[in-house]
């Protein structure tokens, strides 16, 4: 069974092929081959999504995982995260789940929490 | 009292404009209506802004709080909550009438305007979709406001219509926030969208693409919410095959069909508007047809990254600080037109009574090009050429060069020639 990619590394998106030899078609340069390969292995990707709050007027903050982790991992990264509330003022930045589910990639706050001045 | 400038949007584009103009030393009232500065970045949570910028990879919500911070060091006046509702030339004088709970209605005076009010997305009203009209039918922006700002999910199974960014962003999201997401439909034989999202927001969870696919026909359940929506195959011609009817039984189904410059302030003065943009024309100062009243970001053109609209934003604030130190005497205009493969583009007008060394067209291509050549005509003049490579509607182009050389007579026309 033949897989299937786009490769996203540039605009051009080839469509990549890999057999059960693993022998790669379609590339056009060297880098759809790496692309192939890190996706076959081991893919990654980083996680964006929010936090609860308990401010009235920002009542989500947004995450995200400061590195790409293994895809495999999403789902269960998302049940953790959906488990924090945020309960003070905080800054851009600051860690909201260290080190998620042992990948060595600290969940950050990507928005400044402060309740709204009046302006 | 009179201002020199009003920014009018607090976006990136508002932002970036409004920081320009106050490192010229001029005095700057930002007037933005949410209860924050940011704009739809605060809602745009993924991640891929600032590769041109800052050379990293930011979420929407980082990339607007670098402007943020900068804008805030400069100490430049804003307003939030509050919204502009009439906008009047009299004289040199712009008349802006705000509104806002805390100060009711007001008028404040400015020299010169910046329009950065960004676009709004169309909507089921602007497509000709059959069926009945039932809660549940709603656009992809808005139900991204709801769920990353407010906390809301609009629905529990979800079909997309439009595979622009926003569509394909709106699919992971909900997917991942435990929505089944049955699939995504575009009505034309490609998609609009990043192949990046594409890759990392449908094929990663195997929400299916279904191309030159339309709604043709959404069912309301007793309640008058969204019961089922049917996808038709359509033809070359965008007609529905018949036969090839898919039904889908959801309770929402989002739309992402397209962006359209908001420019309703505008109406109470005479600009010259784009029928292409559907925005109003500039010269490349960014100026419109009426002096002092200059416009940049999504509202100038629909962008697809942030990047350009901040660098564009900011040169426009830089020219509107020229503007108020009079570096410019209107003399002769020239039109820029679109020509052989070339959507439309940015500026309309080259006004050789602004002083400048480069000219900096912006363009999208009506077709894709795996290898073309952008040139640039006077009359049969060729005056810059440049090769590209894969170049596609959904991505923006943008050339520049020194136009010293153009004289003031003959229009100047863009091409793309396909090699």
């Amino acid at each position: 069974m033949a897989k299937e990619f786009i490769c996203i590394v540039c605009p051009r998106g080839c469509h990549v092929s890999v057999d059960d030899l693993g022998k790669i078609t379609g590339n056009q340069c060297k880098r759809g081959e790496t692309y192939v390969i890190n996706e076959m292995t081991n893919p990654k990707r980083v996680l964006t999504t929010t936090v609860k709050t308990i401010f009235p007027e920002v009542p989500r903050a947004s995450v995200k995982t400061k590195e790409a982790i293994p895809k495999g991992l999403i789902y269960q990264a998302m049940a953790l995260i959906n488990q924090v509330v945020i309960e003070k003022e905080m800054h851009i930045g600051e860690v909201i789940i260290p080190n998620i589910l042992n990948t060595g990639v600290d969940v950050v706050l990507t928005k400044e929490i402060r309740r709204k001045e009046e302006r | 009292m009179i201002v020199d400038v009003i920014v009018i949007g607090g976006g990136a584009s508002g932002l970036a404009a409004a920081i320009s103009v106050k490192k010229r030393n001029k005095q700057v009232l930002l007037i933005e209506r949410e209860n924050e500065l940011g704009g739809i970045l605060n809602q745009c949570i993924h991640n891929g802004f600032g590769l041109e910028v800052f050379k990293e990879e930011y979420t929407g919500p980082e990339y607007a709080y670098k402007f943020i911070e900068e804008f805030n060091d400069l100490k430049i006046d804003y307003l939030l909550n509050t919204t502009v509702i009439k906008l009047v030339k009299n004289g040199d004088e712009f008349v802006v009438t705000i509104s806002s709970t805390a100060q009711g209605l007001k008028e404040i005076k400015a020299k010169a305007v910046i329009i950065s009010s960004g676009c709004y997305e169309r909507t089921r009203g602007q497509i000709a979709m059959p069926g009945e009209r039932p809660r549940g039918v709603i656009t992809a922006g808005s139900a991204q406001r709801y769920l990353n700002i407010n906390g809301y999910m609009v629905g529990k199974k979800a079909f997309i219509l439009g595979s622009g960014d926003i569509g394909l962003i709106m699919a992971r999201r909900m997917h991942l926030e435990g929505a089944e997401v049955l699939g995504v439909a575009e009505i034309m034989p490609y998609s609009n969208g990043l192949n990046r999202n594409i890759v990392q927001c449908l094929n990663d969870f195997d929400i299916p693409l279904y191309l030159s696919h339309t709604v043709t026909n959404v069912e309301s359940d007793d309640s008058k919410r969204l019961k089922a929506i049917t996808i038709q195959q359509v033809d070359e011609r965008f007609n529905p095959i018949s036969g090839t009817e898919k039904r889908f039984e959801v309770d929402t189904l989002l739309l992402s069909i397209g962006l359209i410059p908001d420019i309703t302030l505008l109406d109470d003065l005479s600009v010259e508007v784009d029928q292409k943009t559907k925005s109003s024309k500039i010269n490349q100062a960014y100026e419109t047809s009426v002096p002092g009243l200059f416009i940049c970001g999504n509202s100038l053109q629909v962008h697809d990254l942030v990047d350009n609209v901040s660098k564009e934003s900011s040169r426009a604030g830089n020219c509107t600080a020229d503007f108020l130190e009079n570096k410019f005497k209107p003399r002769k205009k020239i039109n820029i037109i679109p020509g052989k493969n070339i959507l439309y583009v940015a500026p309309q007008y080259l006004d050789f009574g602004w002083d400048f060394t480069d000219l900096i067209i912006s363009f999208r291509s009506s077709k894709k090009l795996e290898k073309a050549i952008a040139k640039v005509y006077q009359g049969d003049n060729l005056v810059y050429q440049k090769r590209r490579t894969f170049v596609v509607p959904a991505e923006m182009e943008t050339i520049s060069f020194p136009y010293q050389e153009l004289n003031d007579s003959q229009d100047i026309r863009v091409e793309l020639e396909e090699l």
